[in-house]
């Protein structure tokens, strides 16, 4: 029977059916932070239950960690630093991996752990945190869970899962100058909504994402979940392969032959069946941005904010009347008259060294209006650093960004450092309600958008160049 | 831990019919202030449910705050509830306010999730059952509770009136015997331990990590802030 990439992935891991539709499924990797890993790090350990592989199992400060340079375990974040020292502690008496505030290595755990090739793949991978699905970029299969189920997954090294269905967002036609991963993936969810993928592993393939670098594949699976999928996946290739060679957790030598050969069967064959398929035509999308307090709810660039009596479906017109309001937007709004006070660039979506290629290569000679306030936050203290050696600090510098350290930042607000009653043009996943800090309304583009916003002063487009 | 069981629960039931609500709704970041599954309650909603983002002044316009809601355990929801982050938080928070069922046309999967690893029952019922369960509650909160009857998945509302639900027989046996979860799997072991062992000569690299595993030279503890 031709088999799904999904298929090949979930047979792999699969322990043993345990009845009622649920699989023991095994896992490869477990990733932790200090933000929900720590609860589940001290529960296990008080209910006298051990981790069943400590080698495997990865912790990173990354949710409330700081980010202004110069930073220790103090944090804006009410009590930031217990939660810091807790998950250090917990970490050290489990025997566990963990980079630590200051280590090189410390960033977002779903950046770090491409990055170190700790997540390879075919591998799972469970984190306490709904982005993990961001690792099926590499043919891994990755997925966000709770707490509880993280303890699951700590004490056996595996986890009871209903098998999802199967969905294939094929990405056809050439992509336009200009239009970056992001763009496609906040295109994809406004033509589908949030929950049109909800209960299925989402294989993303087509032309465009043979063309796409991995890092481009991590923003697309990265917001599966914003579509509701149990994961998001790119079936890993050759340039997955490029990518994943001399990290530092991937294997060398004979081993990696190994590796690399039995990469190269997992691929949805060519007849395989999906449970649902979508189609997008790259040549139709437009750099895009939300203009509401869900993913769901985004236009092209240029295009104008809806009126919610054009929602043929009366729960979409009320969440877009009750978004306006948050948002304190009026329908018919031209989007690119909309100012802002704020921009932002990171998170666990676009916070890679292309991304921070990319909005520097706009920033470049160039300043942001004199009101705003803008941020970027690379993902992980490497790509700092490899930014730094090209400079690419004192681009944003100089156009008036504060270049910070690696950590989620301020993608969320706990209590910490906050744009509240601001609006943000942000490169982040989620434009919930009082995300970014109570009353802060944010606008979610791709990176290149919020340079070129951040400049303007007002949502825009950067003018492509070929 | 093993959550409480549930089996049959009579209350009165809150409608909070928007659409996506996200775990960050349910429970601000901000609330959640300690290593600890505990002392959540009072920041359920808290960006709805209080005046000012730090007060706990009550919005009289939020519905767990009207008269007749405030003994609520059930929700009636919208669509996508519990979305976003993962945060188990929300469903702590959740329990410990008193609600133990949350009725929605659809659920952010990780929250459903975790709901039922907490003995909070989250149903999927069709969009126009919710409305009509709404429409009936809101006649008179406090008379027209429903009783959510797990064992035999009926939902009684007026009198006379029953609706049937659908629920995967996993969470169903988890949630009528409140069963610990890590128990029944360690039972499970030496499969574990024999796919581990097949396994490893199929995909070893997956096993080898790079040495050593625990002391990690420059991985040290952040200095005292600046
Ligand atoms: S960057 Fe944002 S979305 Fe990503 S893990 Fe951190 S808080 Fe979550």
């Amino acid at each position: 029977m031709p088999e799904t990439l999904f298929d090949k992935l979930w047979s792999l891991h699969r322990v043993a059916e345990v009845g009622q539709g649920e699989c023991l499924l095994h896992l490869d990797r477990i990733f932790l932070h200090e933000r929900t890993g720590s609860v589940a790090l001290l529960s296990l350990e008080r209910a006298g239950r051990r981790i069943r592989s400590p080698e495997r199992v990865f912790c990173t400060m990354d949710h409330i960690v700081d980010t202004r340079p110069g930073r220790g375990d103090e944090t804006q974040v009410p009590h930031g630093a217990h939660f810091i020292a807790a998950t250090r502690d917990s970490a050290r008496r489990a025997g566990i991996r963990l980079f630590d505030v200051n280590d090189p290595r410390q960033g977002i755990g779903h950046v770090i752990a491409a990055e170190l090739g700790i997540v390879l793949p075919g591998m799972s991978v469970v984190c306490p945190d709904s982005h993990t699905c961001t690792l099926g970029a590499l043919g891994a299969l990755a997925w966000g869970i709770g707490s509880t189920e993280a303890e699951h997954a700590l004490a056996t090294g595996t986890l009871r899962v209903s098998r999802p269905r199967s969905m294939r967002v094929s990405f056809d036609g050439r992509v336009p100058a200009g239009v970056t991963p992001k763009d496609l993936i906040i295109h994809l969810i406004s033509c589908f909504g949030s929950q049109a993928a909800t209960g299925h592993a989402v294989e993303f393939a087509g032309p465009a994402i043979e063309a796409m670098p991995v890092e481009g594949r991590a923003t697309l699976c990265n917001m599966a979940v914003e579509m509701g999928a149990f994961t998001g996946l790119v079936a890993p290739d050759e340039r997955t392969v490029r990518y994943v060679r001399g990290r530092e957790y991937a294997p060398t030598g004979a081993l990696w032959e190994q590796a690399a050969e039995h990469w190269s069967a997992l691929h949805s064959d060519s007849d395989a069946l999906f449970d649902r398929e979508l189609q997008i035509d790259c040549a139709a999308v437009a750099p895009s941005v939300t203009w509401g307090t869900n993913p769901e709810q985004a236009v092209p660039i240029g295009g104008r904010v809806p009126h919610p009596d054009s929602f043929a479906d009366s729960h979409r017109a009320s969440a877009a009347a009750r978004a306006l309001q948050y948002m304190d937007l009026a329908p018919g709004t031209p989007t690119d008259t909309i100012r802002v006070d704020a921009a932002f660039i990171g998170s666990c979506t676009n916070s890679r060294l292309s991304d921070l290629r990319a909005a520097a290569g706009y920033l470049k000679g160039r300043r942001i209006a004199p009101w705003i306030r803008a941020l970027c936050v690379p993902g992980s203290s490497s790509v700092k650093r490899a930014a730094e050696a090209e400079g690419l600090d004192e681009v944003f510098r100089r156009a008036g960004f504060e270049w910070r350290e690696a950590g989620c930042s301020l993608c969320f607000h706990a209590g910490g450092e906050s744009f509240g009653g601001q609006r943000v043009i942000s490169s982040t996943n989620r434009n919930f309600q009082g995300r970014q800090g109570p009353g802060a309304r944010t606008h979610l583009g791709s990176p290149l958008t919020v340079a070129a916003s951040a400049c303007r002063g007002y949502i825009c487009a950067a003018e492509p160049t070929e | 831990m093993k959550p409480q069981p549930f089996t049959v629960h009579r209350g009165i039931a809150a409608p909070l019919l928007t659409r996506n609500i996200d775990t960050d709704t349910i429970i601000p970041s901000r609330k959640i202030q300690r290593v600890s599954k505990q002392g959540l309650g009072d920041g359920l909603f808290a960006g709805w449910r209080y005046r000012a983002p730090d007060s706990r002044e009550p919005d009289p316009e939020f519905i767990l705050n009207r008269d007749g809601y405030r003994d609520a355990s059930i929700l009636l929801a919208g669509a996508n509830f519990g979305c976003g982050s993962s945060r188990e938080h929300a469903v702590w928070a959740l329990g410990e306010f008193g609600i133990r069922a949350v009725l929605a046309p659809s659920f952010g999967s990780i929250f459903r999730n975790n709901c039922t690893l907490n003995g909070i029952l989250a149903v999927a019922l069709k969009d126009s059952t919710i409305r009509t369960l709404a429409d009936w509650v809101q006649t008179d909160p406090r008379s027209n509770q429903l009783q959510i009857d797990l064992q035999n998945q009926v939902i009684e509302w007026k009198v006379g009136g029953t609706l049937a639900f659908e629920i995967e027989p996993a969470k169903r046996r988890l949630l009528l015997q409140g069963l610990d979860g890590i128990a029944v799997t360690l039972q499970r072991t030496s499969a574990i331990d024999e796919f581990e062992v097949a396994d490893r000569a199929v995909r070893p690299w997956v096993y080898r990590l790079p040495e050593p595993p625990i002391a990690q030279p420059g991985n040290r503890p952040g200095n005292r802030g600046p």
